[in-house]
């Protein structure tokens, strides 16, 4: 059986190798360059308001690991120093009921702790929710679906889904991107962690949130804020690309549908059966809102808000089941024939 | 007197049939009888909240797996969320209440017994309803569904329009019911307190234990309710056509947001204050020393109970509140860490200068400090605002309640039962058994909630039932779902103790730990009448007066 | 086998402890309260905010002599207690029996109001936010009457056999208590719903 002095040092050793291990992890999980590729680390900001959450944030595990040090080395003494032992023969210690002054010590140190926490993230919060939206900004709506985001830009007449594409914004020249957040169904949650703080979308309470993101490239993100059987699958995409590209993008969002002769018959299909119903084709008679515009379908790398990859087949088994890719989905399973079925996953291909 | 001992006899019994025990469990109206009936069955929603649990974290292994479906999963985490929120914590905590207030204020029994029969019963009723989702969550002509909204149910999720069928129903009613039971049990230990006192106990010589529990009672009565309103509201919604959250027709659903957290954010104080109480009787004891700032403890936990009323919309910091509004939440929210830290450092306080008994109920203890440091470590993280935005919804804020519920309430818990089995049962549990417990338990612990704190930062959201492989979450994940499952062990090496100690544990006796509050008294178990006499106290320490006569604690208060 | 307890020093001269029934109800009254205040703050936040439907100013009246009796009732039965703990047991049966008729009065009065919204005007729980948040709010208060109202008869049935003398003072003061509750609970509801919200 252990003793009492055993015991108390495997408590001590299993308490350190704890705090090392506790201390040390973050460093190699969430380093600051989003080692994996697809980063989705609060500690890799690439934009102004994720700088600041991050910044203030390492402010706030300082302060908070310091206090964790200090209280904790109190625990470790007090355990290892006054553990009883065998030699104490059956004697109580000093009855101690209290200290006015120790009371007071440790009142005040925590309250002043708390007032300069405060004051540091009150200016945060301000700078980064009330800050004036500037004369170069991007407008986009965000509308939130179950299980997918519609993005719409009002003053470029764009509509399109679930991959947000913004440009880079200058330091010198700020183009910042501001987004009106929306929903048509449940409460959501706009979380690119790269880019921002996470901001919901409610239902009958528009919110606003914005991103200037400093260097170009993708960031990955999806819904934070439960939303039904799919809410995991409900994945964000936002490109970032210099202002040539950007405008490229922009021009070829705006043109109407690419009309094709050669897939006369998909369309067919697609404007006979319900499809059109819930989508909606740029030039076209389909223009139905429920369900993602697919004007510029092929333009995306994915589907079904990132739940299958942009190929042929994912196309083709999501229009026959989506079932197969996302149970749960609110698009019906189509029961077309295998025919219909070629002939309008090649309209769909066309749609650039 | 020559002797502090009155021997009352007790005459030998023969063996009861079982049905007529049965009969006298299901009908009991004693304190401590109710007391183990509400631990009994709060310990059996545990194992079945903890399989959901694991089902949970087998899902999670790794990405894209498919141990069960986007729908069972979350139906699973519902369940385990309000499973062991309201039929495991609430109900395990009303019944260390229940047992021991009466015996540590020299009362008879509770106030009213046969509210609190009713009380429990009811609160059993709504366990059994939840559970009954099962079968008749889509009525009678479809199989079972649990409900699948989370254990907030947000709105509009739980409107009829997006939860068709009944399975949020069950979950509306289930609490509806059980909520009930709790006010009556809140009420009961109030009238209690107040009124059936020994003489002597003046409110200032209470047991901290008695202190914590009033305060959690009091809030009970204003935290409950909320809820209850807001789901009396839901079902005026579902079944009458009303419009309370209804988006559609004009109504807010961040208006249910807010009616949740005004209770759910109480709630979760409502939850550790008696496992304060807890830590308030056993680190004294084991450290040989009083409570280090008696005053102050009450003070603080009042001061707790108050501020907690008023950071409820630190839940809400990513709905878009205004600058001003947030930061208003930030601020209270890091104001009550004050008072629950200026906790912490008293019972460093009480430890230190003792001579420290590393008995199993100490162990958790210890680990318990250390344990819920942390967790309030993290919750002043995420009481900064724009932290919060990001750590929000993530694996962040279920590493942290996990951490406060798991490290803090549930290890407190086990510490309660370490001290408090022998006077219920007469047994002392396997000092052995406790070790193994101890230790399985804290290393499974820290290996699941310590790592699960990093998918957060890493932007792993909650609540989805699987995740894409090149975010860097799956290894991570893998160690947490094994922490689970060493936790498992260590919870069923637990529940052997408890069986086993029962029959062949050592005898108790009355006071196996030197303890110096009314409970140690008696025998154990103690008489269904509690005490011969109803004792009289002139300090906070009864038990220490009689065994130090030449240094009693009345001499210094 | 025997039980051993320990015994301790002498009782102090005077301990004297609240009642329990009187504790127990301001328990459940300050749990109603707040249950009651969540119903009125959805009323008062969604004043104003319905998309169709009759607005309360078109179509409330104020019930000024339903509200006279049922707050009445609440001085007719703080006499009818105090009656009761002097033993005038006739008086307090007529002040009790004169309580009861108040207070059902006020709930005819209620069920008037709810047959001319709901027949004339059209307004029912489903047809805007001012419909839910009234029916819900009235509606809730006029629960907690009924349960009052219930519980008086309880009384007065045995009050009427005889059966009620100054032994149940302390319990009739406490089912009291639960009156006074419920008629400030009125005294809001007036003020929000019939002040307030026009």
């Amino acid at each position: 059986m252990l003793t009492l002095r055993m015991k108390s040092s495997l408590e001590c050793g299993w308490h350190i190798a704890l705090l090392l291990l506790w201390s040390a992890t973050p460093l190699w999980a969430v380093g600051p360059g989003g080692s994996t590729g697809q980063g989705t680390s609060i500690f890799s900001p690439a934009s102004t308001p994720a700088k600041s959450i991050a910044d203030v944030s390492v402010f706030v595990l300082v302060i908070t690991g310091i206090i964790f040090l200090v209280v904790f080395a109190l625990l470790l003494y007090s355990v290892v120093r006054f553990r009883g032992r065998a030699t104490d023969g059956g004697r109580e210690p000093a009855q101690v009921y209290g200290s006015m002054q120790i009371e007071l010590a440790w009142t005040i140190i925590p309250i002043l702790i708390v007032v300069v926490l405060f004051l540091a993230t009150a200016r945060v919060i301000h700078a980064v929710q009330d800050a004036p939206e500037p004369a170069g900004a991007l407008d986009v709506i965000a509308i939130g679906h179950q299980y997918w985001w519609e993005f719409r830009y009002p003053k470029l007449g764009i509509v399109t889904a679930n991959e947000l594409h913004i440009p880079v914004s200058e330091p010198d020249h700020p183009t910042p991107t501001f987004l009106q957040l929306l929903s048509v169904d449940t409460d959501h949650s706009f979380w690119v962690p790269e880019l921002a703080g996470k901001t919901d979308l409610i239902p009958n309470h528009p919110n606003r949130m914005w991103m200037d993101p400093q260097r170009t490239g993708v960031f990955m993100g999806q819904c934070a804020q439960y939303c039904g059987t799919q809410h995991a699958k409900m994945l964000l995409r936002v490109s970032v690309e210099g202002a040539d590209d950007f405008g490229a993008w922009v021009h070829a969002q705006q043109k109407p549908a690419v009309e094709d002769a050669g897939v006369i018959a998909g369309r067919q299909v697609f404007e006979r059966n319900a499809c059109m119903n819930c989508h909606a084709v740029g030039g076209t008679p389909a223009d139905g809102r429920f369900g993602p515009d697919l004007t510029h379908l092929m333009s995306r790398a994915t589907i079904a808000a990132g739940a299958a990859e942009n190929t042929h087949d994912n196309l083709r088994l999501w229009i026959q089941n989506p079932s197969a890719i996302k149970p749960g989905s609110l698009m019906p399973a189509m029961k077309l024939s295998d025919a219909d079925l070629d002939a309008v996953v090649s309209y769909m291909e066309t749609l650039h | 007197m020559s002797s502090n001992v009155i021997t009352v006899p007790v005459g030998q019994t023969e063996a009861r049939p079982w049905v007529d025990e049965l009969h006298q469990w299901l009908t009991t109206v004693d304190h401590k009888r109710l007391g183990i009936l509400y631990i009994v069955s709060a310990l059996l929603f545990l194992v079945i909240g903890g399989v959901e649990a694991l089902i949970i974290r087998i899902q999670l292994m790794h990405s894209h797996n498919n141990f069960v479906s986007p729908e069972v999963f979350n139906r699973m985490f519902t369940m385990h969320g309000t499973t062991m929120i309201f039929f495991v914590a609430m109900p395990v905590l009303f019944g260390f209440a229940n047992y021991l207030v009466p015996l540590m204020i020299g009362a008879r029994d509770m106030a009213f017994p046969r509210l609190n029969a009713f009380s429990f019963w009811l609160s059993f009723l709504g366990g059994l309803l939840l559970y009954f989702s099962f079968l008749g969550g889509s009525g009678l002509y479809g199989a079972g569904n649990a409900p699948d909204v989370g254990w907030w149910s947000y709105a509009p999720l739980g409107a009829r329009a997006f939860s068709p069928g009944h399975s949020s129903d069950y979950w509306t009613l289930a609490l509806l019911v059980s909520g009930f039971g709790s006010i009556g049990t809140a009420i009961n230990i109030i009238a209690t307190i107040l009124c059936l006192r020994c003489p002597g106990m003046k409110l200032n010589r209470m047991p901290l234990l008695a202190w914590l529990n009033l305060v959690m009672a009091g809030m009970v009565l204003l935290a409950i309710t909320p809820l209850s309103a807001a789901q009396i509201m839901l079902l005026i919604d579902r079944y009458l056509g009303g419009h309370f959250f209804d988006t559609q027709a004009g109504g807010s659903a961040v208006l249910w947001m807010h009616f949740f957290w005004i209770f759910g954010h109480p709630e979760v104080y409502i939850l550790i204050i008696p496992c304060f109480a807890f830590m308030s009787e056993i680190i004294p004891v084991f450290s040989r020393k009083p409570i280090f700032g008696y005053p102050v403890m009450v003070a603080a936990t009042v001061c707790i109970a108050f501020v907690s009323m008023s950071v409820w919309a630190h839940h809400m910091f990513t709905i878009g509140m205004n600058s001003y509004a947030n930061s208003f939440f930030t601020l209270t929210t890091m104001a009550v860490g004050v008072p629950t830290g200026i906790k912490i450092f008293n019972w460093i306080g009480t430890m230190w200068g003792g001579r420290i008994q590393f008995k199993t109920a100490m162990l958790f203890s210890i680990a318990f400090l250390f344990q819920f440091l942390i967790a309030g470590l993290t919750g002043i993280m995420m009481a900064c605002s724009p932290f919060d935005w990001q750590l929000s919804l993530s694996y962040f804020v279920v590493a942290h309640f996990h951490y406060v519920i798991v490290g803090g309430i549930l290890f407190a818990l086990f510490g309660a039962f370490y001290y408090w089995y022998p006077k219920m049962t007469g047994r002392m549990l396997s000092e052995r058994l406790g070790q193994w417990h101890f230790w399985l338990f804290l290393i499974g612990f820290h290996l699941t909630f310590d790592v699960m704190h990093i998918p957060g930062i890493l932007g792993m959201p909650r609540r989805i039932y699987t995740y894409e492989p090149g975010r860097g979450w799956d290894t991570l994940n893998l160690i947490v779902s094994i922490g689970a499952f060493i936790q498992a062990v260590a919870i069923l090496v637990f529940v052997a103790n408890l069986i086993v100690s029962y029959f062949k544990g050592a005898k108790a006796g009355n006071d196996p730990w030197d303890a110096w509050t009314l409970e140690w008294s008696v025998s154990s178990p103690p008489p269904a009448y509690n005490f011969a006499t109803v004792p009289t106290v002139s300090s906070r320490r009864p038990l220490w007066d009689l065994k130090h006569p030449e240094d009693p604690d009345s001499r210094y208060e | 086998m025997s039980a051993a307890t320990t015994s301790f020093p002498n009782r102090p001269a005077a301990w004297d402890l609240p009642s329990r029934g009187k504790v127990a109800m301001a328990g459940l009254i300050i749990a109603e309260s707040a249950i009651f205040t969540i119903f009125v703050v959805a009323y008062l936040f969604y004043l104003g905010k319905s998309i169709t439907g009759p607005t309360p100013r078109e179509v409330l009246e104020t019930p000024i002599f339903y509200t006279i009796c049922l707050l009445s009732s609440s001085l007719t039965i703080h006499f009818a207690a105090k009656c009761l703990a002097r033993s005038i047991t006739f008086a307090f049966l007529g002040l009790w029996l004169l309580t009861i008729t108040l207070g059902g009065l006020f709930l005819y009065g209620t069920a008037q109001e709810w047959h001319r919204l709901i027949y004339e005007h059209g307004l029912t729980i489903s047809t805007n936010l001012f419909g839910t948040t009234y029916y819900s709010l009235v509606g809730l208060h006029a629960f907690h009457v009924t349960a009052g109202l219930i519980m008086l008869a309880i009384v007065a049935v045995f009050g009427l056999a005889g059966r009620v003398s100054v032994k149940q003072s302390g319990r009739i003061e406490v089912l009291s208590m639960y009156w006074h509750f419920v008629d400030a609970v009125w005294v809001v509801v007036f003020t929000v719903v019939y002040l307030l919200g026009r």
